[in-house]
């Protein structure tokens, strides 16, 4: 269903890859090339080492809940259809974090409790992160 | 050198809050500026700096064109979001400090609940670039829902309740209620906090700042000026801005918990000389309830963790230990991103607080939040 309020990704030439890699199933995040730290949202510079040398690397989609809230209150006509919902601060294993919506029975989520991140078609271009509890 | 008592407010001057003014965030703004010019004692002319807000107020180039201002000597925007009017403080002093300016108008209009509400605010902000292009689709667009996981992690890791959040509603409203300014003044209790809709868990309703129109300014003067004018002076001791770890994305912080306060707070306490139990009075940014408390514990008034024991057991009522928001707040009496909040600080220092007056307020503290999680203070004293 087309949305025209719908607030699409804008993408620039630092986070192309991540758009790509959801399309694909697979969850990448930039890798400094010179020092190895991860780093996510997608940035220029390392800001352990400064280097703007970076490579992507797909991480394994676990993580564990850090924080959560459910929204009830949408924000965006975009949203209405889709409240009350739950966003969910995850911490991935590999180190940095993701939000992104928490698919399953609606209870209130428990910080710590496991979970995996999932691939949602939002249309013919766009992939969406989410997670499921494990 | 340092910017202790190198500046002070002569002037501050607000518009009435309303939920629908039908008048333009210019007009506005340049309302609050005039008042906060005659407050003073001052020509608009007299005017040589100026520091708007972002947003839908005026701009440098309009308190020219407005204010007949031949030479206009100093212009700058600090983009903070709402820890922007007191970030602007510093700002002023340090221009006045190096001799750039000697009258520093800082002022906000806005026109907030015919137009520009908070969910589409947030996203012209230049941080929220940064986070928006990933968080944004997946429906986290509001700053309630943004800040809704720091707060949850307060509770987790501190054992903070629903409860604490709803004394700082509850007290707020009292302040508010003694405000003839105040646009929420009717009572309200813990049960009708616990009552109100969830907006996004765990803030509801109560939680929640407020939308409206209206404008606010202040003048930072040079003190030499400043003690010839009109109004009692106000010098500024102590200020500071803090930026928090990951400033732009509050997902990828590591320690949800902390503001930029915590960083600003000593330096400011430092350059005034002071210390938390020096404070008298306390108007402290409260978008929500939680930012408040928050804060309490980054100002260092307790340990990180100690904000809800503080609230029930120290108090911040007006004969608590330190009372906060005599004006209201931003959750009602308005929301002037702050501004308010100084325009308050500056009458209760000078005895101006009329049935909300803190006894004998001398030192007093103003806080700034916004952005993310910048943070900034301005300490200030009678003199």
């Amino acid at each position: 269903m087309m949305n025209e309020d719908f607030p699409l990704p804008t993408p620039g030439p630092e986070s192309a890859p991540y758009w790509a890699g959801l399309r694909e199933g697979r969850l990448l995040i930039q890798k400094c090339g010179c020092c190895g730290k991860l780093r996510h949202y997608p940035r220029p510079v390392c800001d352990d080492c400064f280097s703007m040398q970076c490579d992507w690397v797909q991480v394994s989609g676990r993580g564990t809940i850090h924080s959560w809230t459910r929204t009830h209150h949408a924000f965006l006509p975009a949203f209405r259809a889709d409240a009350p919902y739950i966003l969910v601060t995850v911490d991935l294993e590999e180190g940095p974090r993701m939000n992104a919506r928490l698919r399953g029975d609606g209870q209130d989520p428990i910080i710590g409790a496991s979970v995996i991140c999932k691939f949602e078609a939002h249309d013919d271009n766009w992939t969406f992160p989410s997670f499921a509890l494990v | 050198m340092s910017l202790r008592d190198r500046a002070a407010v002569a002037g501050v001057g607000e518009t009435a809050y309303t939920r629908g003014s039908g008048r333009s965030g210019l007009a506005l703004s340049l309302e609050a500026s005039l008042a906060a010019v005659a407050d003073a004692g001052l020509s608009p002319r007299d005017i040589d700096g100026v520091i708007p807000m972002i947003g839908r107020g005026a701009i440098a180039e309009d308190i020219i064109a407005n204010f007949g201002i031949s030479n206009l000597r100093f212009s700058a925007q600090v983009p903070m979001g709402g820890a922007s009017p007191v970030a602007s403080l510093q700002c002023a002093a340090a221009a006045i400090s190096a001799g750039l300016c000697r009258h520093v108008l800082i002022l906000i209009g806005r026109d907030a609940f015919a137009g520009g509400r908070a969910a589409t605010r947030v996203h012209q902000i230049p941080a929220f670039r940064t986070v928006g292009e990933f968080e944004l689709p997946l429906g986290a667009v509001s700053p309630a829902q943004l800040y809704a996981p720091m707060a949850r992690r307060h509770m987790e890791q501190y054992g903070t309740t629903i409860r604490d959040f709803a004394e700082i509603a509850v007290t707020t409203r009292q302040h508010a209620a003694l405000n003839d300014r105040a646009i929420m003044r009717k009572p309200i209790t813990i049960e009708d906090h616990h009552a109100s809709r969830m907006i996004s868990d765990p803030f509801r309703l109560l939680d929640c700042s407020q939308e409206n129109d209206g404008g606010a300014a202040v003048i930072v003067s040079h003190p030499d000026a400043a003690r010839e004018l009109a109004r009692p002076r106000v010098l500024i001791s102590g200020t500071a801005e803090g930026h928090p770890d990951s400033p732009a994305s509050i997902t990828q912080r590591g320690d949800l918990t902390r503001l930029g306060t915590a960083k600003a707070a000593p330096i400011a306490f430092a350059m005034a000389g002071m210390q938390p139990s020096d404070i008298d009075v306390a108007e402290i940014y409260d978008c929500f309830t939680y930012i408040v408390l928050c804060q309490i514990e980054d100002l260092g008034f307790c340990a990180k963790g100690e904000g809800g024991r503080f609230i029930r057991e120290k108090g911040i009522g007006l004969n608590g230990a330190l009372p906060v928001n005599t004006h209201g707040g931003l959750l009602s009496q308005g929301h002037m991103a702050g501004m308010n909040h100084i325009v308050e600080l500056v009458r209760q220092l000078r005895g101006e607080g009329g049935p909300a007056q803190v006894k004998d307020a001398e030192i007093g503290l103003v806080t700034g939040y916004g952005d993310m999680g910048d943070g900034s203070i301005a300490i200030m004293r009678r003199g």
